[in-house]
């Protein structure tokens, strides 16, 4: 689903990130690890060519696209829909004048869907809504099928075990652990294929902070969702990587199965990093 | 930018200007040039306003005529070679009044800002720096003053006090410096709780030389960025007071006033009331750039508070 | 909530007495007696002393002051030494004036300021944006009546297609009288439906509208930029982008309604702003508003009226502040008082 060779992020002359090679298959979880600064995050965010003011360049391929050679609207179309970010402040990510669910709805129209999929034809195709004609079409259908995007709503809310009520919230009135919880049931309801978590559980309590690992290590088993996790925490990690990357300074310093590296590791750098966890 | 009746601040700190536009590889080289682009016209801001006080400084050589030479004979020339910018009502050259006008503006503004930056930065420490009911003393009392438009306050004390310059700049200062009272009150507050402060108390230094020593150092930058603010808002009010009649009167050169002298001639002599009204865009305008280009670099993350 | 709404207003109440007190004091060191003003300069000495009975003038002060707040809350704002008419029913006639006027601007303003802000953010530091900077620089550093003598002379005195001065053609006044009803014309003849008034009006607002509202329209479009730049900078807009939305639809659908909060505190203090700055194109454009009953009163001396016009906009000032504040926590849900 994600397919990465000699990708290298420059702000100016100032290399970030430098990636060589970085897989993850449907079904997959990698992890992505090291300290701020490492250059992780940004790794994370030039996937969907979010870096904003970068030089980005190699060879980046998300669910089929090629990321740095596609065009904003192919870029706009992938993001949400096909790839979904979930991100490391739960309720600064949510825009505070608008309520979650019509969050999900805008984003669940924007990318054209309008009811289950499954049953009916697939509505999943972009839809861009430039023509006349197909806003028409799209309107009419929105109509037709209120109840089903309804339905698509209160699913995905409740495959991440939150109260469908939540949707009639404000950001500000929910935790951050439900906050990210929503920000994973959005990607549901979009159908993505991969998520992208940067730091999903360090604003987090320890008790909420497994609730969530909870809940992405489900979608990984049942949906078959690709995961990519940016973190600093060795912990959650081992508890759900299959294979580990570790960053310093914006190279990537190790990587292979999880098992290998958090038990062997070969760098003294990821030795640091392991004698520090408690 | 802040005139009258706007708070301090308004519009708010510009975030900087990291671009934020979809992100395609091709802008990248533009995008490294845009924080250029914004120095520049805060620059540009810089440039005119050494321009306009470099004119007026130095009105009494370059300006072509002396200040007040009357020549009836030439009375209301349009623009020509012995005269740029033609003569007015009383045969003086109009260019010689709109650079000596300068000096009378830049002298209100300069008086102005001082006054009532002293004022209120006074007032504005001791409220942030005591709280509890001496803050709320004062803070209503800014309140109050407030409460009025500026241009009204003024234009009352204008009518109390006989036409003048210095007319002009005590009744724009009162209305002026309950904002520094304001902006510094809330910076000092905070300030006054930072652990060298809690250090400086606790050792038994003196209130009044915590405040000079250790807050007012640390509370002045924003106050000083709201000063080139509004510079250009003393500018317009004070040819507005002098326009009505209030400020500056014959036979100073001032800006407002040359307006006003000249208005019933608008249709006929064009030159009379246009240039002298270019001059207060101008310089306003120069200096509205420059503070809004100075907020946006020392101070980017200050929004209205 | 109703906590909230007794503490603001006892907060905006203590603003107007505070008001009240500075405008008597002013008031009273206004050089000239109030008693030879009113009973004029041939006064006998008996005229003189019963202006000054009828004034009050040879109480002790703080008798002077409580009687002013007495009558001010009964409603009696004194009478005007200039036109001899009760100083509350001149400003009912003024101020209905000034309103329509600034009215007109602050709607002009908005329906200008806050798209052109928009357009600004959306091409942040490209040229559409960087001429919304200097058009809104030049908007608000532009000396009102200077500009408002500029657009008369060219478009009324030279190009002659809108009218010099005044609120609307004055003949009218016989041929279809207008019912008064608010004091604002535009109201009252659209309710009236009094056209030639109606039509006659609007032609006369355009210039001074222009005029007022370059201001408003300058500052609106500034903050709207700054705010949208700085939302759009906001982590949210992050995950919005990450879930598809393009940037216009960022800026429009996340961004805007957080950032009007702000925008619309400074409608409101622009609207005060405006009204004070509406004084100097009143003058120019002969606007039968507050700011032509100030100037004839300052010039008249006319300490009654005057504090009236001071107290009023003082108000004004006041209550659109406290409007804005509580019309900002239904715009803003953060800002909602427990």
């Amino acid at each position: 689903m994600i397919e990465v060779r000699d990708l290298q992020v420059r702000y100016g002359t100032r290399v970030v990130a430098r990636v060589p090679e970085l897989d993850v298959g449907a079904g997959e979880c990698v992890a992505i690890v090291g300290e701020s600064g490492s250059g992780k995050s940004t790794t994370l965010l030039s996937l969907l060519g979010l870096t904003e003011g970068a030089d980005v360049s190699g060879h980046v391929s998300v669910c089929g696209v090629e990321v740095l050679q596609a065009s904003p609207q192919q870029l706009r179309r992938i993001r949400g829909a096909r790839v979904a970010l979930v991100l490391q402040s739960p309720q600064a990510a949510l825009s505070p004048t608008t309520r979650l669910g019509t969050l999900m709805r805008r984003a669940l129209e924007l990318h054209g869907i309008t009811g289950p999929r499954g049953g009916g034809p697939e509505t999943g195709g972009p839809e861009t809504g430039g023509s006349a004609g197909s806003r028409k079409e799209r309107s009419w259908k929105g109509r037709a099928s209120k109840g089903g995007l309804e339905r698509v709503m209160v699913e995905a809310v409740e495959a991440v075990m939150l109260d469908p009520e939540i949707l009639r919230r404000y950001p500000h009135e929910i935790s951050g652990g439900q906050a990210q919880r929503f920000a994973i049931a959005l990607a549901i309801a979009l159908g993505a294929e991969v998520i992208l978590a940067d730091e999903p559980t360090s604003a987090l309590d320890v008790t909420v902070q497994a609730e969530v690992v909870g809940v992405l290590h489900g979608l990984r088993e049942e949906r078959g969702l690709a995961l990519l996790i940016v973190s600093h925490d060795l912990a959650l990690v081992s508890t759900i990587a299959d294979r580990v990357l570790v960053m310093k300074d914006g190279e990537v310093v190790e990587s292979g199965p999880a098992a290998d590296v958090l038990t062997r590791p070969s760098h003294p750098y990821t030795r640091e990093l392991l004698e520090a966890l408690p | 930018m802040t005139p009258p009746g706007t708070p301090p601040g308004t519009p708010p700190g510009t975030p900087p200007e990291a671009s934020l536009s979809e992100a395609g590889p091709s802008e990248a080289p533009l995008r490294r040039t845009l924080p250029k682009i914004t120095d520049r016209f805060a620059a540009t801001g810089a440039v005119l306003i050494v321009v306009v006080a470099a004119a007026a400084l130095l009105a009494p050589w370059l300006a072509p005529y002396p200040e007040d030479a009357v020549d009836p004979v030439n009375a209301l020339l349009a623009p020509g070679a012995e005269h740029w910018f033609g003569t007015d009502q009383a045969g003086r050259d109009v260019l010689t009044r709109v650079l000596y006008g300068g000096r009378t503006s830049l002298f209100i503004a300069v008086s102005v800002l001082a006054v009532s930056a002293a004022v209120g930065v006074t007032l504005g420490l001791v409220a942030g720096y005591a709280g509890g009911w001496v803050r709320d003393v004062i803070m209503r009392v800014t309140d109050v003053f407030l409460a009025f438009p500026a241009l009204l306050l003024s234009l009352m004390l204008a009518m109390v006090l006989q036409p003048s310059v210095t007319t002009v700049i005590v009744a724009i200062a009162v209305t002026w410096w309950p904002w520094y009272a304001r902006l510094s009150a809330s910076v000092a507050a905070s300030v006054a709780t930072r652990p060298y402060v809690d250090a400086a108390r606790c050792l038994g230094v003196p209130a009044p030389v915590i405040i000079v020593r250790h807050v007012l150092p640390n509370s002045i930058t924003p106050v000083l960025v709201q000063i080139s603010l509004d510079a250009g808002g003393v500018i317009l009010t004070a040819a507005a007071l002098s326009y009505l009649g209030l400020g500056a009167q014959e036979p100073t050169a001032e800006w407002g006033l040359m307006v006003d002298q000249g208005q019933t001639l608008f249709t006929t002599n064009w030159w009379v009331v246009t240039f002298p009204g270019l001059a207060i865009l101008v310089t306003a305008f120069a200096f509205n750039v420059l503070g809004e280009g100075l907020r946006n670099a020392l101070d980017p993350r200050r929004v209205v508070r | 909530m109703l906590r909230y709404l007794i503490r603001r207003l006892g907060q905006a109440l203590l603003v107007v007495a505070g008001v009240v007190m500075l405008t008597f004091v002013v008031m009273r060191l206004v050089p000239g007696d109030p008693a030879v003003a009113f009973a004029g300069p041939k006064a006998t000495p008996e005229q003189l002393a019963a202006a000054r009975e009828r004034f009050g003038l040879d109480d002790p002060l703080w008798v002077q002051l409580w009687n002013y707040v007495r009558d001010l809350v009964t409603g009696d704002w004194g009478t005007s030494l200039h036109t001899r008419q009760p100083v509350r029913d001149d400003l009912l006639l003024a101020f209905p004036a000034s309103l329509e006027l600034v009215g007109a601007a602050l709607l002009l303003a908005i329906v200008a300021g806050i798209p052109v802000g928009v357009l600004a953010a959306r091409y942040k530091t490209k040229f559409p944006d960087f001429g919304v900077r200097v058009a809104s620089m030049l908007a608000v550093s532009v000396p009102v009546f200077w500009l408002a003598l500029a657009l008369q002379t060219v478009f009324a005195s030279n190009l002659g297609w809108f009218p010099v001065a005044g609120e609307y053609d004055s003949s009218l006044d016989t041929t279809s009288p207008l019912t008064l009803w608010t004091n604002i014309t535009v109201v009252d003849a659209l309710i009236t439906g009094n056209w030639p008034i109606l039509t006659s009006t609007l032609r006369h607002l355009v210039l001074p509208t222009l005029v007022v509202a370059a201001y408003p329209t300058g500052v609106i479009a500034q903050m709207t930029r700054a705010m949208l730049i700085e939302e759009a900078g906001q982590d949210h807009a992050r995950l919005e982008r990450a879930l598809g939305f393009g940037e216009t639809s960022i800026l429009t659908r996340f961004a805007l309604r957080p950032a009007l909060g702000p925008v619309l505190s400074l409608i409101a203090l622009v609207f005060a702003y405006s009204i004070v700055n509406g004084f100097l194109v009143e003058a120019v454009f002969n606007w039968p508003g507050l700011g032509r009953y100030a100037a004839s009163a300052i010039s008249s001396l006319d300490t009654p009226a005057i504090a009236g016009v001071t107290l009023l906009v003082a108000l004004v000032y006041v209550l659109a502040n406290l409007v804005v504040d509580l019309l900002q926590g239904l715009i803003d849900p953060r800002v909602r008082p427990q």
